[in-house]
């Protein structure tokens, strides 16, 4: 490894470290897409700042492109405000203007500023090692690598100062304004953090990745936890591990890096979405097929407690009655007799001691309507589960 | 060129004629499923979708070998598909919301298809030049073929919506009650999504995969504040959707420079921001106007209903009245007299006021309203 291998590392890790942090809470008050927004419409702000700064990382540009930002989401809960458009509406008006006078400035005075569209919306962090810092004549490393890192020190500073406010607010919105933390405060102070974040990264990740690098890590965490900390700690942590291993697959193709580090997170998040123990989507289909099952065998116990007539409990007849297909019979049938809660003699079903204590509980149980406890009595009853 | 030139242009030239019809077809057929889309709340949909057929259109390019536009929009028609699908899975397997599941979906598709681009671009294949428009989109490179598919795709939208036009409108406003008369809603769903679907893959190449989004929604957001009736929305939608696309295009042929996606948009947006303003019912100036009416009323009848107090008090309720006590001790100016004057409720003199017998009956019947209320 080189040195600028080394730094652009350095810097894609830092980008998603410091994007993990804000998009951990836009995840959780469900405001993912006013990412999308801010990154997308700070492009005039951008673009004005770079007119008269021509420097990417020129201070008054960051700060003009920040503004820009916030002024994107007071324009979008203006909007919304005014009762003529739902949210998700308001956003896709706003960004999109904003986006489009981008273009066209760019467009208008493309002859005498090198600032390229695609630049901004794809970015290339390839070329950041290349704009240095230099301080009291000693090279001290890129320049983006210091805004960037700057930025993501104010944003732990922060979290830890506003840490319990700002999981309050996130949890309880209710809660937190009538104890006197400012809902408006609390929003704008996390909104001008997350553009902020979006200007700094968008020259190495680009508009729309920015984006992934926001929700994607955060959306991957949720999955696996509960808890607000190792939540955060998570979603940096994938956000880091994708930028790393990201730079390597697009060494590897000799592709974009930041097309590479999304793809790394998507698959991360796929995974994750696929086989998480609790949440995965494998993991909950097999919960709600089990549950499925029984519900089905529950149904059909009581049933048969209901019917002593030997026609009524004939296997041919459950079949018809209940309209099951085979398929599904056939299944409860095999759970009721494993967990012996049914005997089948000559084709008849009928009830074992323990099949009637549990149908007798179930019917106590919904009787009641305390059916939560049913979870508990399968606990107690099942030998094997659906 | 200007305007004026744009248009004595357009019988002449041939390919401004075939790129203005087509960005014109274009925004109608927005307008005309973004209705839809918007009703249905799924406006950013759309944004998701356009930004995962990326992926879609560099697939099919890799596995094909050639740019042909019927492949590229086979590709992107398919992985928008499987991105519209993978959110729905999120939103109801996960507990991760709608909003999260968008962002995750366009962001990761694009960021894929970024990728492929990038690996595309990087192969010695000469074919390749021009798959980069669909980021951006270039209106320019519309051609007879590509003005021809839009002109089916819009037809068979017309008659699709034509045809199910009951049921549409009953998903849109009541899916519980669509749900209980037996309508197939999951079908009538996926039907409607991939319409929308095939729109926006189809205006990737003119506008681009950022701005997509605003084509469909916008046109939609302007037309809903004129009316309340769905069938006046949808064609306001498409006159509105067909306006900014052509006014865009002639804009942008006009001016040197310019590039066309980005000028639609704001044409668009221009129209939302007409609408959001003057719309009669619902404009924000309509109800700024409605609002100080109402406010002028109130504090008319505010005075109206103290002089009735101040009057009642006396055996003659016609007797003038010093107007002094009302000016410099409640703060009523004279404006407010006069006003009241001229609606023939009081006589009012140099320094007195009396109440007329209309005015006392309209301020008894408003003292009697209050009175009932505490």
């Amino acid at each position: 490894m080189n040195n600028a291998q080394i730094e652009i590392q350095l810097i894609a890790a830092l980008v998603a470290a410091a994007c993990a942090l804000p998009g951990t809470f836009l995840v959780l008050r469900k405001m993912a897409l006013i990412t999308d927004a801010i990154s997308h419409a700070i492009l005039p702000g951008i673009v004005l700042g770079f007119f008269i700064t021509h420097d990417l990382n020129a201070p008054l540009l960051i700060v003009m492109a920040t503004l820009t930002g916030v002024l994107t989401v007071f324009l979008v809960s203006y909007t919304q405000k005014t009762g003529l458009v739902k949210e998700d509406t308001a956003i896709g008006l706003i960004f999109p203007a904003l986006f489009s006078i981008g273009v066209i400035m760019i467009a208008l005075r493309a002859n005498d500023v090198h600032l390229d569209v695609d630049a901004v919306l794809l970015g290339e962090i390839a070329f950041a090692p290349f704009d240095r810092l230099v301080w009291l004549g000693v090279d001290v490393g890129p320049k983006s690598m210091w805004v960037v890192g700057t930025v993501l020190f104010i944003s732990v500073l922060l979290l830890n100062f506003f840490f319990k406010e700002l999981k309050l607010s996130t949890f309880d919105s209710g809660l937190s304004a009538s104890l006197g933390f400012s809902p408006v405060l609390l929003h704008y102070g996390l909104m001008t953090l997350t553009s902020v974040t979006t200007v700094v990264s968008f020259e190495a990740v680009g508009a729309i990745l920015v984006v992934a690098m926001m929700i994607a890590p955060a959306a991957t965490a949720y999955l696996l936890t509960k808890d607000l900390r190792k939540m955060l700690f998570l979603s940096a942590f994938f956000g880091v591990l994708s930028a790393i291993a990201g730079y390597w697959l697009a060494h590897f193709l000799d592709a974009s890096i930041a097309g590479s580090i999304t793809t790394i997170l998507g698959m991360l998040f796929l995974g994750v979405y696929l086989f998480s123990h609790k949440k995965g989507w494998i993991a909950v289909w097999y919960q709600q097929k089990q549950q499925k099952l029984e519900v089905s065998l529950i149904t059909f116990l009581l049933h048969i407690h209901n019917h002593d007539l030997a026609s009524e409990r004939h296997i041919r007849h459950l079949r018809e009655h209940i309209n099951w297909h085979d398929v599904t019979a056939n299944a409860v049938l095999k759970l009721a007799q494993k967990n012996n809660f049914i005997s089948i003699e000559n084709g008849l079903v009928s009830l074992t001691d323990k099949g009637l204590a549990f149908t007798k509980q179930a019917i106590t149980y919904i009787m009641d309507n305390h059916t939560e406890g049913i979870e508990s009595m399968k606990q107690k009853f099942f030998l094997f589960r659906g | 060129m200007n305007l004026q030139h744009y248009f004595q242009q357009l019988s002449t030239d041939y390919t401004l004629l075939i790129i203005t019809l087509g960005t014109g077809i274009l925004g109608g057929l927005c307008g005309f499923l973004g209705s839809f889309a918007v009703l249905k709340k799924q406006s950013l949909l759309g944004d998701a979708i356009s930004h995962a057929a990326l992926p879609g259109i560099c697939l099919a390019f890799l596995i094909a070998g050639v740019k042909d536009t019927h492949w590229l929009l086979l590709g992107a028609l398919v992985s928008g598909i499987i991105g519209t699908v993978w959110i729905q899975g999120i939103v109801s397997r996960t507990y991760l919301k709608q909003d999260t599941a968008l962002g995750l979906i366009l962001s990761l598709f694009f960021g894929f298809g970024l990728l492929l681009l990038t690996f595309i671009q990087k192969m010695d294949n000469a074919n390749q030049a021009g798959l980069d428009k669909y980021l951006f989109g270039q209106a320019a490179t519309l051609m007879a073929q590509d003005v021809q598919i839009m002109l089916w795709v819009s037809l068979i939208s017309l008659f699709a919506v034509l045809l199910f036009w009951k049921e549409f409108k009953i998903l849109l406003f009541d899916i519980e009650y669509a749900k209980t008369i037996g309508l197939p809603t999951k079908y009538i769903d996926i039907f409607l999504t991939s319409l929308i679907v095939l729109v926006i893959v189809m205006g990737l190449q003119t506008v681009g995969v950022v701005l997509m989004s605003a084509l469909i929604l916008a046109p939609a957001a302007a037309a809903r504040q004129w009316t309340n009736k769905l069938w006046i929305m949808v064609l306001l939608a498409t006159l509105f959707g067909a306006l900014s696309g052509i006014s865009g295009t002639a804009l942008s042929a006009s001016f040197s420079q310019m590039p066309t996606g980005p000028v639609i948009v704001l044409s668009a947006s221009v129209i939302v921001l007409f609408s959001f303003i003057f719309s009669p019912k619902r404009g924000i100036l309509m109800r700024e106007i409605r609002f100080r009416k109402s406010r002028r009323a109130i504090k008319l009848n505010k005075a109206l209903s103290l002089m009735y107090r101040i009057a009642s008090k006396h055996e003659n309720v016609l007797v003038p009245h010093g107007k002094r006590m009302l000016n410099d001790f409640k703060g009523y100016s004279n404006v407010i007299f006069k006003k009241l004057e001229r609606q023939g409720l009081i006589n009012y003199r140099q320094n007195s006021w009396s109440l007329t017998e209309k005015g006392f009956e309209k301020a008894s019947n408003l003292y009697n309203q209050l009175g009932k209320d505490e």
